[in-house]
């Protein structure tokens, strides 16, 4: 990598540099290696104790991996992850365990995460008999206290999953989560399995226990309009790269990359009123995300941005703050999207970027 | 209040293209009787878009296939009501019938183009098949149109791709061609099913965009069905919501978001974070979880989760409240008064919506 990374931020509880998960991609009986998705390709970023980062983009561009190498169930390929001012990043297991119940994930599915034959006891229980951790009133009172927690009657303590809909199912996971006490929760799509009703719920809880217990979270989402909601600093991916990154009003207000620009408008909006300026203020990009297996060259964005130019193909935008940004709010283009333009830009429809197969 | 009163264009010939009179799926089963859909009624004329909403299991899709005629032959089934689509009823046709009917006289994209498309084909093959059906053309010009309906959907290199199978197209080319499979034959009334439940943002906006342009180009009927407030509100003309297998308001797009009287719809739109609007502290959620189509609370099915029960003097729990209008375009299904129910959302909703909380 030619890349020159920030050094790592020693205030903040987790401190990320460079991360990067190539896949390898084999070859016959002998395993050859004939290349690698490049899953999550240099990433940058900081969270501060008690606050939320979320991160957003479509599918496929690393937000998963990128959960998955910050606990460590995947091994970086290269870089740095730096927690509660510790370098994690090749530990070993054993020396890990510890920092493991730190660092706890949410998982996306309600349904397959939790094991059909065990009891809410057990599932909940679990990491207390695992870890071997005291609990003052022994683990049946401590579940209880859990599961009052997250909203669900502690009487049920000894039902099934599959006794509960999909959202008592998921602060089922959350509690699970939580009797470990973890100071960073790493939630991978939290409420995007649930129906509209309940996400509002879950979302509320997970607020509420971020001030109750000092929290900190990702959360990982595809839904602009939560992401906003819920985070306090938010972070764009593209095809394994960190495009955008800033403070949640500055993205939202003042999107600096052609593909935030494309993914905030093309949210639909629930007010009929404002239909037609929607749809002509929208950015259509065409084609699909590029493989991650032979990404573009230069910007990877560049076969669908619509402002794309020579030097895109040429040379790769660094992740630094533009057109005057505060220090928080970096963005990885040749051309960022100024503010004037942003309303201009989205009235003339961009022609459609030329789609590069 | 009469019976028919949730029935609103019962008796006499149906004018609108689509006319959907009382329609009731139910389905035994070995835990007793599922009523996935109790009674539903609505119309869409040519050129129009309804949009219906509700969470998931409250009977979008078993509506949709009884429009279809999908749901028979998938088990026991009793169906009742009526379906009337430009002036023949469907319901009490012979399958045969309504077989023929499909694609050209209607056709329905699904949330899951796997479902729709046969993983051993080629996706050119099936749209010609489909094509052929109902058009008695050559091999070599259903083939043509095939490329040019894949080409128009969006899909790079048509000529080439037509030779492809499905599992060679990404998720949002899957979905672009089983549109243009079901808009091969332009079908007058079109159903889509979720169409991008399964999308990202980007590849939704192609996709509704596609679809607005196609409907406005044949002047067909269109039923979007969806659990996102914000696709419906860009697309439908009018919308119904459904709670339980019921329709619980019906009005213009403009009716349910700007003066929606039912307190599930408000509790719809108090559930999402919006963009177009100032960050909230907090969102509203609705209290509980839907409730099981086999055992329906008594009275209204909404009562367990709805904060305004006790408002109503113990009428939500013993009586089910009919689906009444409240303007020419506007039902609801409600026992709080209708000035009361204008002051709930003026006054408590409205501004809480609003983002009166920032933070
Ligand atoms: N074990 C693996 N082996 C090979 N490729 C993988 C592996 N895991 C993930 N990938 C690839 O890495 C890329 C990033 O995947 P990832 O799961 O992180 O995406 P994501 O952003 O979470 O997407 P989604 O929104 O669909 O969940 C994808 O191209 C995926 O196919
Ligand atoms: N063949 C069937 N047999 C029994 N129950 C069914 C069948 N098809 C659908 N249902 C039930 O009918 C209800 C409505 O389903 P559906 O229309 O698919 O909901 P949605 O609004 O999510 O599209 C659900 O409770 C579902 O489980
Ligand atoms: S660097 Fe070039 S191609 Fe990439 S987003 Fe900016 S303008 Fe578009
Ligand atoms: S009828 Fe009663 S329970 Fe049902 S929505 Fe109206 S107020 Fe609520
Ligand atoms: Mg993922
Ligand atoms: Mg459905």
């Amino acid at each position: 990598m030619n890349e020159v990374h920030r050094p790592v931020d020693e205030d903040a509880l987790l401190s990320v540099r460079g991360l990067q998960k190539h896949f390898p991609i084999t070859k016959g009986l002998l395993k050859r290696k004939v290349g690698a998705v490049q899953a999550v390709d240099g990433v940058d970023f900081d969270v501060q104790q008690g606050e939320t980062l979320g991160l957003v983009g479509e599918s496929g561009c690393g937000k998963s991996t990128t959960g998955r190498l910050l606990n460590r169930l995947l091994e970086p390929t290269s870089g740095r992850i730096v927690f509660a001012g510790r370098d994690i990043t090749h530990m070993s297991q054993r020396r890990l365990r510890p920092i493991r119940r730190d660092v706890q994930m949410i998982f996306q599915d309600p349904y397959s995460s939790l094991n059909p034959r065990h009891t809410v006891s057990a599932i909940i229980g679990a990491p207390f008999r695992i870890q071997g951790i005291k609990t003052e009133h022994g683990v049946k009172r401590a579940v209880q206290d859990l599961l009052d927690l997250v909203g669900l009657n502690p009487e049920h303590y000894n039902r099934y999953p599959h006794e509960f809909s999909g959202g008592q199912r998921q602060r089922i996971g959350i509690a699970r989560t939580l009797a470990l006490k973890p100071k960073l929760i790493i939630a991978d799509e939290p409420v995007s399995a649930l129906d509209v009703s309940i996400q509002a719920q879950v979302i509320n809880l997970l607020e509420d226990l971020q001030d109750e217990l000092g929290l900190t979270y990702i959360v990982i989402a595809h839904d602009l309009s939560v992401i906003r909601h819920i985070s306090d600093r938010v972070a764009v991916m593209y095809l394994g790269k960190i495009v955008e990154i800033a403070d949640r009003d500055s993205l939202y207000d003042h999107p600096r990359h052609p593909y935030t620009n494309a993914l905030l408008s093309a949210v639909p909006v629930p007010d009929p009123a404002r239909r037609d300026r929607a749809q002509r203020e929208r950015i259509l990009l065409t084609g699909d995300v590029p493989s991650p297996i032979d990404p573009p060259s230069g910007c990877r964005f560049r076969t669908r941005c619509w402002k794309a130019q020579e030097i895109c193909a040429v040379e790769e935008p660094p992740l630094v703050p533009r057109l005057g940004d505060p220090e928080g709010h970096a963005t990885a283009c040749h051309f960022p999207v100024a503010d004037d333009e942003q309303i201009a830009g989205r009235r003339t429809r961009p022609p459609t970027a030329s789609v590069v197969e | 209040m009469t019976p028919n009163e949730s029935t609103p264009t019962a008796v006499g010939t149906p004018t609108a293209f689509l006319d959907v009179r009382d329609l009731r799926v139910h389905f035994p089963t070995d835990d007793g009787l599922v009523r996935a859909v109790d009674g539903v009624s609505f119309t869409v004329d040519r050129g129009e878009t309804l949009g219906i909403v509700g969470e998931s299991g409250s009977g979008k899709s078993v509506t949709s296939l009884a429009i279809m005629g999908l749901n028979r032959g998938r088990g026991p089934v009793h169906t009742s009501g009526e379906v009337w689509l430009d002036g023949e009823e469907l319901i009490g046709a012979s399958a045969e019938s309504v077989r023929r009917l499909r694609g050209k006289k209607m056709a329905m994209i699904f949330q899951d183009p796997l479902t729709a498309m046969h993983p051993h084909y080629t996706v050119g093959h099936q749209i010609i098949e489909a094509y052929r059906i109902h058009n008695p053309v050559s091999k070599a010009v259903a083939r043509k149109h095939a490329i040019d309906m894949l080409g128009r959907v969006g899909i790079p290199r048509p000529e080439r791709r037509v030779d492809d199978y499905p599992h060679q197209f990404s998720g949002g080319m899957r979905q672009r061609a089983m549109i243009a499979m079901a808009l091969s034959c332009d079908p007058e009334l079109l159903i889509a099913d979720e169409p991008t439940t399964a999308l990202d943002v980007t590849v939704q906006a192609q996709i509704l965009d596609l679809m607005r342009n196609l409907q406005e180009e044949f002047n067909s009927a269109l039923i979007i069905i969806t659990h996102d407030l914000g696709v419906v509100a860009e697309l439908a003309d009018r919308i119904m919501v459904m709670y339980a297998g019921r329709c619980i308001e019906y009005g213009t797009a403009v009716d349910v978001f700007e003066r929606p009287e039912h307190p599930y719809t408000w509790g719809l739109l108090g559930s999402v974070p919006r963009l177009d609007r100032a960050t909230t502290a907090r969102l509203i959620p609705i209290q509980g979880t839907p409730p099981s189509l086999i055992q329906l609370p008594s009275g209204c099915s909404f009562h367990p989760r709805c904060p305004y029960e006790p408002r109503t003097n113990g009428r939500s729990r013993t009586q089910m409240p009919e689906l009444v209008a409240v303007s020419g375009t506007h039902q609801v299904r409600c026992h709080l008064p209708v000035a009361e129910r204008r002051s709930i959302w003026e006054k408590e909703i409205r501004a809480k919506l609003a983002g009166g909380e920032a933070s």
